[in-house]
């Protein structure tokens, strides 16, 4: 993510202004979808206002979990909000994805995801048989993902002032090596290691979406990834630099935010990216960037030049990683870019998405 | 996947541009008129591996991008309105108006629905009988056969509370005008191949021998650019100027007559503003007096709005292909997709955003 150096913190700036921002948000008055893309906007809105006012040494890693040193070992926490809609989908529902999704953010430092606090916002009128398939869905996951719910909270709103179910998941997990696994820790030489196919997760949710009349055999790819990422861990032998789930703003977003975090250049290969031929082919229809488009089972790995293979072939005998692929570089010049080899052997940069996706005209 | 690895195969690419290394001798400008054409050229890099005698200038064929500014404000007054639901493609709703874009009047409540079909926007208003429908109509020829179809339904069924807001351009007209300017410096063309796919090639054939310039109907993935690209220059390098289609998988010379059948019962041809360039003479369609109760300007009052374009934005250059986007000085510092001041900023059809996204640095090549 994009952070100021210069920029005053809360507690520099004349306490009068609290609340004011230092600097303007972009040009709105007004929070816009955008905000929460996962974007540049976003990324400008944690940076110019919530950075700004918890100020702190954990936040200010921007990684998707925070590492706590305690007495005697190291914590990961983490936290996620699921609004997504529509709730049920191809291949999963907002409980599985609320439990995956924060499980995966404590997974990414190498954490061993313990326990799941999950907090309902429920809209009055909501049947009761979806809310209980919805949790029956995120205790199979955490079954699955070896993860227990410890706490949790349930608040209804009037009818119109929610949108059926919203769930937010918190996470604790246990660290039990000593390497600093890190969007802020990419090493020039460093492999990059993606564990498949990408975008299927946007484009099923997509495809449900009100308005779009074609069906398309797309599944979302929602999945614990904490069991896949031991024996990475195993695999890798410290040798595991930086690990991040390409969740809303796709794989573009989080290439960018490891080039900036750890200023480093990025080199990936077009020709290399897992695509599914229908995910392929929807993108093209509706315009989009399929490098831009979300997962919720994926994760992009940067491991040392020399244990690359033996992390690859590792990922590949996962029945979570079986399409694993070697998608690029990293490397000392160019810091921040990340740049793509097009099939015909030109090259582009690959940005963060600005905004949110809009299909084209034509 | 097929229909599309075969057109991104870069054995055959490479065989292409070697070609076009060997017939090129001289230093020929071409432009492409479409903005799909101008992002497939950045984004692929295709600009790259041309001879440098090449210049690729790009042409005005970005729908999203020649919309006036009158239109878009007219949009975002009748999107305001309460009893409206304001439809439109994608798009559309990140480009600036004078005060604003659709994506804040949304935010401050307007109920603005991005559709992928303009029948979506008359099922909307089938299903809501007590809100007025509208559906933003922009585009060339290309879109034209959908909206006009959109109106011919409603207006089939008598659905008294579905309009379109018009905002619809002809690409022959535009390269007329393009091409009689004294500042043109384009040498031969690649027509844009979903609008030939609708209207045909024939009209462009008395361009061609009027201006001396040849026309390559051209496709958008990177050997049908390739291709394109190499006609023109063996047209150019042979003294030539005719008319060729390389999109023969889908451009017939005749085009698609039901869909022109279409478009004439609903769409009378009118003079129309174009975004940073002007009012351009019978370049565009406004809907026929049959079709009027249809007419967003008409039902709500707004036909007389009138606006005038901010300088800062060179929009109107970059358009004609008269200048780069990275020839501006607020290029990727005041003008970037999040804060455009211009809508080829905006549009994934815009020249300015295709540069901003994939060739940041001046447009220089990546080094590999």
């Amino acid at each position: 993510m994009e952070q100021s150096k210069t920029r005053p913190s809360a507690t520099e700036v004349n306490p009068d202004s609290f609340g004011q921002c230092p600097l303007p948000i972009t040009e709105h008055a007004t929070v816009q979808l955008s905000h929460g893309s996962g974007g540049k906007m976003m990324s400008q809105l944690i940076d110019q206002l919530f950075l700004w006012a918890f100020d702190n040494e954990n936040l200010k890693q921007l990684d998707d979990q925070a590492v706590l040193t305690m007495n005697d070992g190291r914590l990961a926490f983490s936290t996620d909000s699921f609004v997504i809609d529509p709730i049920f989908f191809p291949g999963g529902d907002i409980g599985e994805l609320a439990v995956n999704g924060t499980v995966n953010d404590v997974a990414m430092c190498g954490a061993r995801p313990l326990y799941l606090s999950a907090g309902f916002i429920i809209e009055e009128g909501f049947p009761l048989q979806d809310l209980k398939r919805i949790v029956v869905s995120m205790s199979t996951a955490a079954t699955q993902a070896g993860v227990a719910v410890v706490t949790g909270d349930t608040k209804v709103v009037n009818k119109g002032k929610g949108d059926k179910v919203f769930i937010n998941t918190a996470g604790i997990g246990v660290i039990e090596h000593d390497h600093n696994i890190s969007s802020h820790n990419l090493q020039p030489g460093d492999l990059l290691l993606v564990n498949g196919s990408i975008a299927d997760h946007g484009m099923a949710v997509l495809s449900r979406r009100e308005g779009l009349a074609f069906e398309i055999p797309i599944e979302s790819d929602t999945a614990a990834l904490n069991g896949l990422i031991s024996e990475i861990l195993n695999a890798g032998q410290g040798s595991v630099h930086a690990m991040r789930d390409p969740t809303r703003g796709g794989l573009a977003s989080t290439l960018n935010e490891f080039a900036a975090n750890s200023e480093v250049g990025i080199r990936i290969r077009e020709s290399k990216l897992p695509l599914k031929p229908a995910v392929a082919g929807a993108c093209e229809v509706l315009g989009l960037d399929p490098l831009h488009v979300a997962n919720e089972g994926k994760l992009v790995v940067a491991v040392a030049r020399d244990r690359a293979q033996a992390v690859l072939e590792t990922m590949r005998a996962h029945p979570l990683g079986k399409d694993a692929a070697l998608i690029g570089e990293v490397i000392a010049e160019e810091a921040g870019r990340v740049s793509m080899q097009t099939r015909i052997g030109a090259w582009r940069i690959v940005d963060m998405l600005v905004g949110e996706q809009l299909p084209r005209i034509c | 996947m097929k229909y599309l690895d075969e057109y991104r195969n870069p054995d055959i690419a490479r065989r292409i541009i070697e070609e076009i290394h060997a017939v090129t001798t001289r230093p020929w400008v071409i432009m492409e008129i479409c903005g799909g054409q101008t992002h497939s050229i950045i984004k692929n890099g295709i600009d790259q591996l041309l001879p440098s005698e090449i210049e690729l200038v790009h042409g005005p064929g970005c729908p999203v991008c020649v919309t006036p500014l009158e239109q878009i404000d007219k949009a975002l007054e009748i999107a305001s309105r309460p009893d409206v639901i304001f439809t439109s493609f994608g798009d559309m709703l990140r480009v600036p108006g004078s005060e604003k874009d659709l994506f804040v009047v949304k935010s401050e409540g307007g109920d603005v629905r991005i559709v992928y079909s303009p029948l979506d926007a008359v099922d909307l208003a089938r299903k809501n009988p007590d809100k007025q429908v509208v559906f933003f109509a922009v585009g060339f020829e290309t879109t034209a056969p959908n909206n006009a179809m959109a109106v011919w339904q409603a207006h089939r069924e008598g659905l008294k509370n579905f309009s379109v807001l018009v905002s619809h351009v002809l690409v022959p007209p535009a390269m007329i005008a393009l091409l009689s300017a004294s500042s043109n410096r384009v040498q031969g063309y690649l027509a844009a191949g979903h609008v030939c796919t609708v209207m045909g090639w024939e009209e462009y054939i008395p361009i061609a021998s009027q201006f001396e310039v040849p026309i390559v109907v051209t496709g958008f993935e990177p050997m049908d650019i390739l291709e394109g690209v190499l006609l023109v220059v063996k047209q150019l390098e042979q003294g030539k100027a005719e008319v060729e289609n390389q999109y023969s998988r889908v451009v017939r010379r005749e085009g698609n007559r039901p869909a022109q059948d279409l478009i004439k019962r609903v769409f009378r041809i009118s003079n129309r503003k174009w975004r940073g360039i002007g009012e351009i003479p019978a370049s565009g369609l406004t809907l026929t007096p049959e079709m009027q109760d249809h007419d967003a300007e008409l039902v709500f009052d707004v036909a007389d709005l009138k606006v005038e374009e901010p300088a800062e934005c060179i929009s109107g250059e970059v358009l004609q292909g008269l200048k780069k986007p990275f020839e501006c000085d607020a290029f990727g510092k005041t003008c970037t997709p999040q804060t455009p001041l211009g809508a080829t900023m905006v549009s994934t059809e815009g020249a300015c955003s295709a540069y901003y996204l994939y060739h940041r640095k001046n447009g220089a090549a990546l080094k590999s």
